[in-house]
Parts: C-alpha cells; structure tokens; sequence
C-alpha cells in the first residue's frame, strides 16, 4: 500500500539545513471531481511557507488539479467540484461562504502560456492592485516598480511601459505574469508549468527568479521537467493516478526516493 | 495512362473550372462596379450633396436623403449595439452551456437570416400601425431589429476567441465576474465587436424593404423623427422605376455612394480584424 504522508509527519519533515517548516496550506483529504471522474482520490499534503513545493508526474496525475483547487479557480466552470479541507492560515478555503476575492489577493498564480491582458506592460501590473487599493499616482509607480524589479524585467521595459504587455517576447510576458501577481503582495504564489512554453534561457531566467521569490513567498509549482524541480524546488510531491504517491525533501525523492513508482519515475522509467 | 498522369491531368481541370468559376464571380462584381461607376460618376455633382430631391423635371441632389439615411441608421445602430453586445456577452460570457444560451444563439441565428421585407412588416404592424403614420422612428425601429442579430452574433464570436486563460488569469487576482468581462475581455475581443458593428453598418445602411413600410420617403428635406423621412434606399427605388431622366440620373448617383460607403466599410472592418490577428 502506498505511502501517504499524513499531515503530522509531513509537518516533522526538516529543510535540509534543519529548520523546522511551517505549514502555509494543509490539505486534508481531498477530493476532485470532474463531473463523475474523480481525479483527486483523497490527498492530504502540508505544504510549507517561504519554500518552493514542486508537484511532479506523468500527465493525468492530478497535479495540475490539486494547483488549481488551491485557489478555487476551478470554480469558474461548471460540473467541478471539491471535498475535503484545504486550510489556509486556519481558514478552509472550500468553505462556500469564504470571500473568493479575498482569499485570491491572498494567492497569486501564474499560469502555463503567459497571459498578459491587453493593455499596457504597466497596467497589467496595476490591474490587480487596482482591484482592491485606490493608491495615489506616485505610489502606484512605486508599486509597478517594485514588481517589476522583483519579476526581473524591470530593466528590460521600464522605457516601454506604456506599450502592449503583449509585444513582449514569450520569457518577458511569463515575468510580466509574475510581476502582475506578486504586485498584489500576495502570500502563496501557484505556478502552472511556467516554464514550458518557454526556451532554455527564459527557463534559467525564469528558475533564478522563482530562487529569489522564495525567500518571501510560498511557492507551488507544477512541472513536467523533472531537472527543474530538482533544481529549483525543496519540496517534491510525486503524484499519480490521482493519488500523492511520495512527499518529501526534493534532494530525497530524487536520490533516494521511498517509493517504487516514485524511482521509476524519476529515472525515467514511465511518464 | 498511368496513375500519375491521370492525377496531373485531374489536377490540371480541376485548377483550370476553379479558376474559370473564381473570374466568373469577379467579373459580375466587377461589372457591377462598372455600371454603377459609368452612370453614377456624371450624377457626383456638388448639388448632389447641397440640394433636396426635385419635382420631376428640375434639378436637385439628394441631401435629405443622405440625412436621413446617416440619422435612421446612426440612431439604429447607437440602439442596437448596446443590446447586441450585452445579449452576446450572455451568450458566450454567462450562458456558455446554459439552456438558455442555446435558446438565445438559436434565436439570433433565424433573426439574422429572416428577410428584412418580414422585418418591415412586423414593425409596420406594431409601430406605425400603432401611431397611425409613417415615421422616421419606425424606420430606426426597423433598421435596429436588423442590426441587433449581427451584433449578437459578432459579440458571441469574438468573445469565444478569448482565451480562458485570460479569464482565469484575470479571476486569480480577485477580479469578480463583471470586472473580467468588463476590463480583459472585452478590452481583447474590442476590435472584432468594432468589426461586428462596422459590418451591420455596411448591412443596414442598404436596406430598403424595411423602410418602404416604416419610414417611407420624404420629397423634401424633415428632421422630424415622427414624420417620414427621406432615405437613399428608398430614393433610388422610386426614382430609378421613374420616367424621368434626371430621377434615373439621382438614382445612379445614390447607388453609387452607398456602395462606395459599404465598400469603405467593409475595407475598414477588414483592416482592424488583420491588425488584431497580426498582432497576436
């Protein structure tokens, strides 16, 4: 049978240097569903603050789902629903009644293809801002700019920020997508495979940026590249057929994983 | 014979029938231009656009026409675009796979393809009917229920082409549902819902059965919405079925500036639908 790590241990896992984590988001047994399909068979999974959580496995595992539960952006289409509990900071956030807007502020996500609006590189940035502060002027230039410099692109754009967002090259709108979601302060950032419709060097780019973001934020990504999340994750979850399959330290799971399915997978024998 | 050849010399008809049938068609738009170009031009005299239609026999232009024509139009337009967007934003924004949706689009699509002469009775009955004369109103009235069924329709369609990923996008940083159509999709569909409005443009501004029985004509120049109202559709029905010479003359004259208008606007709702794919 396979070993799922309950909440309690995987709050006892330690970082490699020894600290202690401490739980961001801690899912309890949960449950997707896609009309009839369930494509979550019970997870349960903490996931630490101010560290980079990778979810790994074949296509059709579920880890792209369990992403999008954390924000409830599955909501936005009908015959999807979610059991179970997904606490964040004490607040279930399947809770029916709990403010979506809110809890969004709360979570940024960053998404496969980039996704900038059609507007201006700095209305982008300032659209989410927008949507809850009414700031003067001079302290929305100073959050644009604040962003933009923590996305790394500032450099790059700050004499075109009144052009289109999407006349930038694919890696710059990926950046443009990071800095639009972290302009809100947001805690938890969920990232979508972002680095697959991306070249070698926006990927390099892209993983130096997600090192820098971790200091201040809990990050969750989903990738297909198994080197990216050895490289840039401390924590890997390893997921299949709906199920969490292994959980632990990304230096363990990808030298000395306890798990049969998890070995064959990241040497590469299925997937 | 073998294969090959038989397939180089299907190849060869065929391309010589696709071609022939494509210069066919090019050749009747083409002589339409023509005649409208060789009997309008003489008619593009200054009076055409400074004088009101003439009694038979005396000279004049069109200029109530050409008002009434841009007021009916401008003024369905201004009525239907608000209620095509906001019926195609349902459709594919809140509806998608509703009932309701599905009703609504089935709808718009046997409005879009009823004869207008139908539409123009319809109003006949429920609008001048009911006010006991004809009237630039019912003409707008008229004009409009053409109109609202492309808008719908364009809406619907360029909305569908917005990617998800920019809703979702938009719906992970806490933007409620009327902010996401409001501020992303519509800013990225704009061009096309333009296109859609630009195009129902070009369709009304031709229309003459629904005017024939709503607004009617007028022999001299009215601003008065509850009156007839002179419309160059109209106008040229009548006078190019006249006697008179210098009627045929007008008649040319305003088929030749509503195609030119269609034309134009078909160009410009081209060049903004090639500048929105091109930059994408």
């Amino acid at each position: 049978m396979t070993q799922l790590h309950t909440p309690s241990l995987a709050g006892a896992l330690h970082h490699p240097d020894g600290e202690k984590h401490v739980e961001k988001i801690g899912v309890r047994d949960l449950r997707f569903y896609y009309g009839q399909y369930e494509a979550l068979k019970g997870i349960n999974i903490s996931i630490p603050d101010r560290r980079v959580t990778a979810f790994i496995g074949p296509s059709g595992c579920g880890k792209s789902t369990l992403l999008r539960v954390l924000n409830r952006i599955y909501e936005m289409y009908p015959g999807q629903r979610a059991t179970g509990e997904v606490m964040v900071d004490g607040d279930n956030i399947l809770d029916p009644n709990l403010d979506l807007t809110k809890l969004r502020t709360k979570i940024g996500m960053v998404f496969q293809k980039p996704t900038p609006f059609p507007m201006s590189i700095y209305e982008n940035v300032a659209f989410g801002i927008r949507l809850y502060d009414k700031i003067s002027r001079a302290d929305m230039d100073e959050r644009v700019h604040w962003a933009l410099s923590q996305a790394a692109l500032w450099d790059e754009v700050k004499d075109k920020l009144h052009q289109l967002g999407t006349g930038l090259s694919g890696g710059q709108q990926q950046r443009l997508c990071i800095a639009r979601a972290i302009a809100v302060r947001p805690e938890i950032l969920l990232m979508d495979e972002p680095a697959s419709a991306l070249d070698p060097i926006s990927t390099a780019k892209l993983e130096e940026l997600i090192e820098k973001l971790r200091e201040e934020f809990c990050i969750v990504i989903v990738t297909h590249n198994m080197q990216q999340a050895a490289r840039a994750s401390d924590y890997t979850a390893f997921m299949y057929l709906g199920e969490l399959v292994e959980f632990d330290t990304s230096e363990k799971i990808f030298t000395n994983p306890s798990n049969i399915r998890t070995r064959d997978y990241v040497t590469g024998r299925f997937g | 014979m073998t294969r090959v050849q038989t397939r180089r010399i299907t190849d060869i008809v065929m391309t010589v029938i696709a071609l022939a049938v494509t210069s066919l068609v090019l050749l009747i738009l083409g002589a339409i231009l023509w005649t409208l170009l060789s009997n309008g031009l003489s008619a593009l005299r200054p009076s055409l656009f400074t004088e009101s239609t003439p009694p038979p026999g005396s000279q004049g232009g069109l200029l109530n026409a050409i008002f009434g024509s841009a007021v009916m139009t401008g003024l369905a337009i201004l009525a239907a675009t608000p209620i095509g967007v906001m019926a195609g934003t349902y459709i594919s924004e809140y509806g998608r796979n509703s009932r309701l949706a599905h009703i609504v689009r089935f709808v718009n699509d046997v409005l879009l393809s009823a004869p207008s002469i139908i539409i123009g009775l319809f109003v006949y009955g429920i609008v001048v009917v009911q006010m006991g004369h004809f009237s630039a109103l019912a003409g707008v009235v008229a004009l409009a229920i053409i109109a609202i069924p492309i808008i719908v329709r364009t809406t619907e369609d360029m909305l569908g082409l917005v990617p998800d990923a920019l809703r979702e996008a938009a719906a992970a940083l806490g933007s409620p549902r009327w902010k996401i159509i409001a501020k992303v999709s519509y800013r990225a569909a704009f061009q096309g819902i333009l296109t859609g409005v630009l195009l129902a443009v070009a369709r009304i501004s031709g229309e003459t059965a629904p005017l024939l029985f709503t607004a009617l004509n007028n022999q001299f120049w009215s601003s008065n919405l509850n009156a007839p109202m002179a419309n160059l559709p109209v106008v040229i029905f009548q006078f190019a079925m006249s006697p008179y010479e210098d009627w045929r003359r007008l008649a040319w004259g305003g088929a030749l500036l509503i195609t030119a208008t269609v034309l134009t606007l078909n160009i410009f709702a081209r060049l903004l639908t090639r500048k929105r794919t091109g930059r994408s």
